[in-house]
């Protein structure tokens, strides 16, 4: 009873959000909903006791996201114009809204046919999720599942992650690393990179 | 941000309880929520806050940028390193059960070990995305030393 008002709460107010950003036409006003629209989304991850999930959502999907959305609007925008709104869109907003209805209603007559949430007869809970709540404590003596399986089961698929967020990382810097120079009259100092 | 008084008050109190609360996620993601990724991202938010509160260039004195490309590349060394001292220790990559004298133990030191990688890598490389795009935001540095005027 309780879980169904907290869910409906929940799964309300991200709709409400989510119209809110389309609607709105101030940036500034969007990254802060987006920013709601990720803690909402991590609240509902707990409710799913999730926590491990609802942890990285808050952390980046309303923390490091935001700064750096916020950071882009600065980019992009002068101070002159920095509450400055989005423009109005010019094409017709009827074939887009025809293919999100569509597109929409396909999804939801997909989860016809899938298991109910919590399912203990569901196919993901059948093939290797008993052997690790069963064995990773005594295997790996790790009482968080979420971490054996991660740190220790799938370390190799964790790997594979560090690796593409230093990759991320590098590639950011390759892109608009260092600070902007005016591009000088005489060739390469090994010190400009862009130009 | 520099004339506000109560958001800086608040910062200096607040970041040192973040910082410990992001040790605590990484060392403690074995036993409740949370490990290296989370940890990563909380301590950059710490260091986030002080470059928004205190200046980029304060912040950039905490960390050094080449501190942050040696410390990015460092974690994942960490993580790929305990994969190759499990093979030389005769176990197959990443197989912690022979980095101690049982099976147990050897998973719990190796977790701890790459779960401290992955945070290095995550914290670094998100600072490293923060300061490029506050770099970047700032007026040109003339190279040469030429008139900057067209561009204030």
């Amino acid at each position: 009873m309780i879980d169904n008002i907290v869910d409906i709460t929940l799964l309300s107010l991200i709709a409400i959000h989510a119209i809110a950003i389309i609607r709105m036409r101030s940036l500034f006003a969007v990254v802060m909903l987006f920013s709601g629209f990720s803690f909402l989304s991590a609240l509902l991850f707990i409710v799913m006791d999730a926590a491990d999930v609802a942890f990285t959502e808050a952390a980046v999907g309303a923390g490091i996201s935001t700064v750096l959305m916020l950071a882009t609007l600065a980019l992009t925008y002068t101070s002159e114009e920095a509450d400055k709104e989005e423009k109005e869109p010019t094409h017709n907003p009827w074939l887009p809204l025809s293919v999100v209805v569509i597109t929409g209603g396909l999804l939801i007559y997909g989860t016809y046919n899938l298991p109910s949430f919590g399912d203990s007869n569901a196919p993901s809970q059948l093939h290797v999720a008993p052997y690790y709540l069963e064995r990773s404590l005594p295997e790996t003596g790790v009482p968080n599942v979420v971490t054996a399986v991660l740190a220790s089961y799938r370390g190799f698929d964790t790997l594979g992650e560090v690796t593409v967020i230093f990759t991320a990382g590098i590639a950011v810097l390759l892109i608009i690393g260092g600070r902007r120079r005016v591009k000088p009259q005489v060739e390469n100092r090994d010190s400009n990179r862009e130009t | 941000m520099k004339h506000n008084l109560i958001l800086r008050v608040v910062s200096k109190f607040l970041i040192p309880l973040i910082f410990l609360f992001a040790l605590y996620v990484q060392f403690h993601g074995d036993f409740g929520p949370g490990g290296g990724f989370q940890a990563g991202v909380i301590f950059s938010a710490t260091i986030i806050l002080y470059a928004l509160v205190f200046g980029v260039d304060n912040a950039k004195k905490v960390i050094p940028a080449y501190v942050l490309r040696l410390l990015a590349s460092l974690g994942v060394l960490i993580y790929a390193g305990t994969g190759v001292v499990t093979m030389l220790l005769g176990g197959n990559f990443l197989e912690y059960g022979v980095l101690a004298s049982s099976q147990v133990a050897g998973q719990h030191l190796g977790i701890l070990v790459i779960e401290l990688g992955v945070g290095i890598t995550v914290m670094s490389v998100m600072l490293i995305i923060f300061f490029a795009f506050a770099e970047r935001g700032r007026p040109a540095l003339n190279v040469e030393s030429e008139s900057e005027s067209e561009l204030e």
